[in-house]
């Protein structure tokens, strides 16, 4: 089967007047479709600076990125992406903010409304989509911006550190309705974090990356007796742990 | 809210509800202290009335100016200058601002002129636009336009660029351009801002008129105030002040009372 997303041989440069800043170097990897992958590495390895590649943010220095065999030159809308903070517009209401892209998009007509009352109602937020996003509080506000990023409808989902940005009770409970949620609308997702935690209990594979400039360190495909487990109840079972100590190794493998 | 508030907390409000009370009394106490003071030290004849005025002859002033209607004509004129040079001021300031913001590398051109411009004494231009334009009252909306708009700019220009770049960063990855940036991310989330700014410029304005009515007008409380000192009609001058300072908190107030109707819907 042809890979969703390919990319040969990325590499990437930040350039400042001081110097270029390697972030990435010689990044191959696909991705299938439905697959959930998790990056993760160490802080400012240029994690994030995969996503902005992959979403055509960014154009790589090196190597090429392709989408269902094709090289993308900008951002179009099979492509959704969630930042590390929800960044739910006050000024708007909680309607107005998850229907923002398809508003950019020129596409908000019927079909798209229906599309995004049927997930408001789904995901319990269908009371609040008069209210502004400060009388939500920090899960309802994630849910929103997912509802936001899924709303035009993309194929591929780039999660940034989504859940980063929470206390970790909702951190917890938000990573699994998310999961859910993107099994329910079979999305494919690539989840870049660095809470190792976080990247075994939702990752079907697990790319670690070096520090920059980031190559890809090792793969790990964690795999659990029992299969369609959530998150939480991933955290539960006996080979949580082993990944996690794993992962653990991996990353610390280099570095020191 | 129907329950009932312990003592404790029926207490703090009560305390509350009479500092707000004593600020209130204290407020016109001053007020009223000062116009008696003025009265009587011109009653008694410890000033001059003939140069300080008093309130009385304030009063007085003002209502046969009202009689004979000259005071709709100065203050008409003065506060139409300054609302059209305010309106001008809003929408030069906000076109101005999205134009640097477009062009980083124009604003950054053209940055020390803006500076020059805005630390500048404008009273200095005034005679100039007199002599360029004419006495009329485009040289004098013009003044005030002067006094207020490279603020404008400015505080406008470096509000757009506070905006946090994850929040313009969302726009793009929605597949968004630099014109859904702007208007769905800048100009809506800089309206406090465009508020507050406003809330600053309208008394500029006032100001710019002012010292454009002092130097190329026919009519106006500028007008008043210089031919009130010339031919020593001190009573006009200070009457003319007192307009002014009831103008400028009327226009402080509207503007403050937008504030609030936006900030809460």
């Amino acid at each position: 089967m042809k890979p969703l997303l390919e990319l040969q041989n990325v590499s990437y440069a930040y350039h400042s007047k001081s110097g270029e800043t390697y972030a990435l170097t010689d990044i191959s990897f696909q991705v299938q479709r439905g697959e959930f992958i998790a990056v993760t590495g160490p802080s400012g390895c240029g994690k994030s600076t995969l996503l902005s590649l992959i979403s055509g943010l960014l154009a790589p220095e090196s190597g090429t990125i392709l989408y269902e065999g094709q090289e993308k030159t900008k951002p179009d809308g099979k492509i959704g992406y969630m930042l590390q903070k929800d960044h739910l517009f006050e000024w708007r209401t909680i309607y107005g903010n998850v229907t923002l892209g398809l508003e950019i998009q020129h596409s908000l007509d019927e079909a798209a409304r229906q599309r995004v009352d049927r997930m408001l109602k789904e995901y319990g937020l269908y009371r609040f989509r008069d209210a502004r996003p400060s009388e939500l509080s920090g899960g309802m506000r994630q849910r929103a911006a997912l509802i936001r990023t899924l709303a035009p409808g993309p194929e591929l989902l780039l999660l940034d550190e989504p859940f980063s940005a929470l206390d970790f009770q909702t951190r917890l409970s938000v990573c699994d309705d998310v999961s859910q949620i993107l099994k329910k609308e079979k999305k494919t997702a690539l989840l870049v974090t660095h809470d190792l935690s976080e990247a075994v209990s939702m990752a079907d594979r697990i790319l670690v990356l070096t520090k920059r400039p980031a190559r890809i360190h090792s793969v790990v495909e964690p795999e659990f007796a029992q299969e369609g487990l959530t998150p939480l109840e991933r955290r539960n079972t006996p080979e949580f742990k082993n990944y996690f100590n794993l992962l653990w190794k991996e990353l610390n493998a280099y570095g020191n | 809210m129907g329950t009932k508030l312990s003592v404790t907390q029926q207490n703090y409000l009560r305390g509350l509800k009479r500092r707000q009370c004593r600020i209130q009394i204290a407020r016109v106490l001053i007020f009223a202290v000062f116009l008696a003071l003025w009265e009587t030290a011109v009653r008694l004849r410890w000033i001059d009335g003939f140069i300080f005025s008093s309130p009385s002859r304030v009063a007085h002033t003002f209502a046969a100016m009202w009689r004979d209607g000259s005071i709709f004509v100065h203050t008409g004129a003065t506060l139409s200058e300054t609302l059209i040079s305010f309106a001008l001021v809003v929408l030069i300031g906000i076109g101005a601002a999205v134009l640097l913001w477009y062009s980083p590398e124009l604003s950054e051109i053209l940055e020390p002129y803006l500076v020059v411009l805005n630390s500048l004494p404008k009273s200095a231009l005034a005679p100039l636009l007199i002599v360029w334009l004419g006495a009329n009252r485009k040289s004098i909306i013009v003044a005030g336009i002067s006094v207020a708009v490279f603020g404008t700019v400015m505080n406008l220009y470096t509000g757009f660029r506070e905006m946090d770049p994850d929040k313009i960063r969302l726009i793009y990855t929605l597949q968004g351009t630099k014109r859904d940036v702007l208007w769905k991310v800048i100009l809506p989330g800089t309206v406090p801002l465009l508020l507050s700014v406003m809330k600053v410029n309208i008394g500029l304005c006032l100001v710019g008129v002012v010292i454009g009515e002092f130097i190329g007008a026919r009519q106006g409380l500028g007008y008043l105030i210089i031919y009130g000192s010339q031919v020593f009609k001190l009573d006009w001058v200070i009457m003319s002040i007192v307009v002014l300072c009831v103008i400028a908190m009327g226009l402080y107030g509207i503007l403050g009372l937008i504030e609030r109707r936006c900030m809460r819907a």
